[in-house]
């Protein structure tokens, strides 16, 4: 993008669900490179989706370079090394060797399922919730663990002598970026720690109840540490190169969005789509189906918190309709189908892949298609493609407003599909709210990079970073009332339909 | 008769073995209806693969024919694809000249808006996606024109908004011809008295033109008092064109 010019950067590594990007920031918080390259996604059984971690690795050494020579920057550049991840993505691996033990089991996966309903069955739901803050669910690490400890053969036995170590992506990374098996760092944050359903969301620390419910072994878990603070040296990729920041990707976004006050909130639509509203230095329990999570913590600095509404499918369906139906060839043509029909003809399509998750939390859950007959064509299933990711925003939304009693002020996005007018449209139409995105739509590389900034004073404050968000696009509400409560009740019943078929 | 050249014959029997299987097909399959060694076989399909001919799905050792053979005939860019594949290097676009950016593509009365990123001060902005502006009037129009001459199809109207706005072919044409020469076009006060606009062309394998880029601001913004369009402005909307050109071509 630019010539060699010795400005100081800040570097971002977002190793999400279907890719790893490495971008490359100013001071005023502006895209200098961005680099990306997507990763295999491995579906060995019905609900199984895994990543090969070796293969991640490899995509993040191959990533960080071309950033740096799109960017025309060498590594003595760099200031600092921020990483977000895909969260609740189970990953183990020999110490020794440093290699990968077992598919990496990621958090779309729902093979737990029997882990978790026994924990329930024999009534520990409530302990659990009452030390981790999450009610439990095949969507968080620690049962994934637990299955990989029970499953994969000689991993038990390995933990016991202290050859196996485990970690969510950015442990991962951090691990093989500061030395590996030469003296690598392990390390987790206290963003990821808090979704594992392994750590005590009062202490933040491990909960030894927690591990023993799971059978979990202490030994192989890392240490919890704060969002932003040096964890480790680079050795390797960016030798030098400090690594001061650490988030799970929806909390990153949070930071990238700068919202930092109470209230404030944005969601992020990638392969799923997450809310999260910051409710400051109060943790809130939802009774309609969010989450409560760590928001961010920074360095000694009392932690905020987040109520967090998780969509599990918003543009893997999308994907699913051009890689298993083949219906588009590029996911952008969503829309360009979409737009051959003026409305949805009555079709309805539940994307329960991973279950539904808020507000319902069915695991078992199935997707359905809902209203065909022979008046549907391909672009009105598009259609019902978009709308159902805009009517679970509604829904989570929804959740919100009843968990915190508050309107949200402005509705904020970020992510891929943003650049999908036809959902931010729909989703404005039927929100019935003004939709805004940022000038950076790589919020989630930018929140790590916020904070990795942040800890080695290349940002001063969370004030300072504030200031570098600006209004890139808005789209304002035009839908007829009437036509919303239409559209309200058919995707209700088809969502009524989806969990009734399966209990 | 020149003789045909074996290596194209023998590429288009590996597509229609892959094509007539309808289903993936290995290596020693298609060695083995073609009579051919293997080795030469993949030679020819590696290479049918990398130029998106052929495809491994989901990353298994068979081949079946590639998205891009079904796309051959349909060589139109999709609007939403070159809003998707250019929208971070028009939002660096509008954070380092701090103007509203614009994308458009040929539309029969015009150049029509696929993508728009306000002016990054905050005020007040509404989304004129799908706008349609004309190509006499505007930098997105006359960069677009240049590069894809039959984009404006039978005629242009050449119709007068303001006292500076084009109004003969003769003229336009040495303006597209100037436009072409330089790799920008300018419009100050063409088309809206108060704004100026700085676009350059986005293009796609060959050269061939697909649509423009611009940046558009009040005159005084825009333009020096040398009336010429501010060097660095230029230099922001033709390095954001040749990155998008370069993210377009890459992305097909």
């Amino acid at each position: 993008m630019r010539p060699l010019s010795h400005e100081p950067v800040v570097a971002a590594i977002d190793q999400g669900t279907t890719s790893t990007r490495c971008m490359l920031f100013d001071p005023q918080g502006q895209t200098v490179a961005l680099a990306q390259v997507e990763h295999r996604q491995i579906h060995p059984a019905p609900g199984w989706v895994e990543h090969d971690a070796a293969e991640v690795w490899r995509n993040v050494t191959l990533v960080v370079p071309m950033a740096l020579r799109q960017g025309g920057v060498e590594v003595g550049d760099i200031v600092a090394l921020g990483i977000a991840n895909q969260r609740e993505t189970s990953v183990v691996w020999d110490p020794v060797s440093g290699k990968v033990l077992a598919p990496a089991i990621t958090w779309q996966d729902t093979r737990t399922a029997d882990i978790v309903t026994t924990l329930v069955q024999a009534g520990h739901d409530e302990q659990i919730e009452a030390i981790s803050g999450l009610v439990p669910r095949t969507y968080f690490a620690g049962p994934r663990l637990r299955w990989q400890l029970d499953h994969v053969t000689g991993l038990r036995d390995r933990a016991q002598a202290g050859e196996l170590l485990f970690g969510t992506m950015e442990s991962w990374l951090i691990w093989n970026l500061t030395g590996g098996p030469d003296g690598g760092v392990h390390v987790t944050d206290v963003t990821n720690a808090s979704r594992t359903m392994l750590m005590d969301i009062e202490t933040r620390q491990w909960s030894p109840r927690l591990l023993e419910l799971l059978d979990v072994p202490a030994s192989v878990l890392p240490r919890i540490a704060s969002n932003a603070e040096r964890y480790g040296t680079c050795t390797t990729l960016l030798p030098g190169v400090p690594v001061t920041a650490a988030i799970g990707d929806q909390q990153a976004a949070l930071v990238g969005q700068t919202c930092f006050e109470v209230g404030q909130a944005k969601c992020t639509y990638g392969s799923g789509a997450f809310l999260l509203s910051n409710t400051g230095p109060t943790r809130i329990v939802s009774s309609r189906g969010l989450i409560s999570t760590v928001a961010y913590q920074l360095g000694d600095d009392a932690p905020s918190y987040a109520l967090e509404g998780s969509i599990a499918v918003a543009g893997s369906l999308v994907q699913w309709l051009r890689d298993s139906l083949g219906l588009i060839d590029t996911a952008p043509q969503i829309e360009t189908l979409a737009a051959t029909v003026p409305e949805n003809g009555g079709c309805y399509i539940v994307p329960a892949f991973s279950g539904l998750y808020a507000p319902h939390w069915r695991d078992d859950a199935r997707g359905i298609i809902v209203g065909l007959t022979s008046y549907i064509t391909k672009g009105h299933l598009a259609r019902a493609v978009l709308e159902a990711t805009a009517w679970q925003t509604v829904e989570v939304v929804e959740a919100l407003r009843g968990d915190t009693g508050m309107d949200l002020d402005r509705f904020v996005v970020d992510g891929g599909m943003t650049s999908n007018q036809l959902l931010m449209q729909y989703i404005a139409d039927v929100l019935d709210q003004r939709v805004e995105r940022p000038l950076v739509s790589e919020s989630v590389c930018l929140g790590a990079a916020y904070l990795a900034g942040l800890t080695v004073g290349y940002w001063d404050s969370l004030a300072a970073v504030r200031d570098n968000w600006h209004r890139a696009g808005s789209w304002r509400p035009r839908m007829d009332p009437a036509r919303r409560a239409i559209e309200r009740a058919g995707w209700e019943e088809a969502v009524r339909r989806a969990l009734a078929d399966c209990s | 008769m020149a003789k045909n050249i074996q290596s194209v014959e023998r590429a288009a029997a590996v597509l229609r073995v892959v094509g007539a299987a309808g289903r993936p097909v290995e290596l020693a399959e298609i060695a083995q209806a073609l009579d051919l060694p293997r080795t030469t076989t993949h030679g020819i399909v590696r290479t049918l693969r990398e130029v998106g001919l052929l495809t491994q799905p989901n990353h298994s050792t068979a081949y079946a024919l590639g998205r891009r053979l079904a796309t051959l005939g349909r060589a139109r860019l999709d609007p939403n694809d070159i809003r998707s594949l250019t929208t971070n290097y028009a939002d660096a676009l509008a954070s380092h000249s701090r103007q509203a950016v614009f994308i458009g593509v040929p539309h029969v009365r015009g150049v029509a808006i696929i993508h728009h990123v306000f002016r990054p001060d905050d005020r007040e902005q509404t989304m004129v996606i799908g706008a349609v502006v004309p190509f006499h009037a505007t930098a997105l129009g006359k960069a677009t024109l240049a590069f894809a001459p039959s984009a404006a199809g039978g005629g242009l109207s050449l119709e007068r908004f303001t006292g500076r706005t084009v109004r003969t072919r003769g003229r336009l044409d040495v303006e597209l011809s100037r436009v072409r020469a330089q790799g920008f076009a300018l419009d100050v006060g063409e088309h809206d008295p108060d704004l100026a606009g700085i676009a350059a062309p986005l293009r796609t394998v060959g050269g061939l033109g697909v649509g423009a880029v611009g940046i558009v601001g009040t005159v005084g913004t825009m333009v020096g008092t040398d009336s010429q369009p501010r060097p660095d402005l230029v230099g922001h909307v033709r390095d954001a064109a040749t990155a998008m050109s370069r993210a377009i071509v890459a992305g097909r």
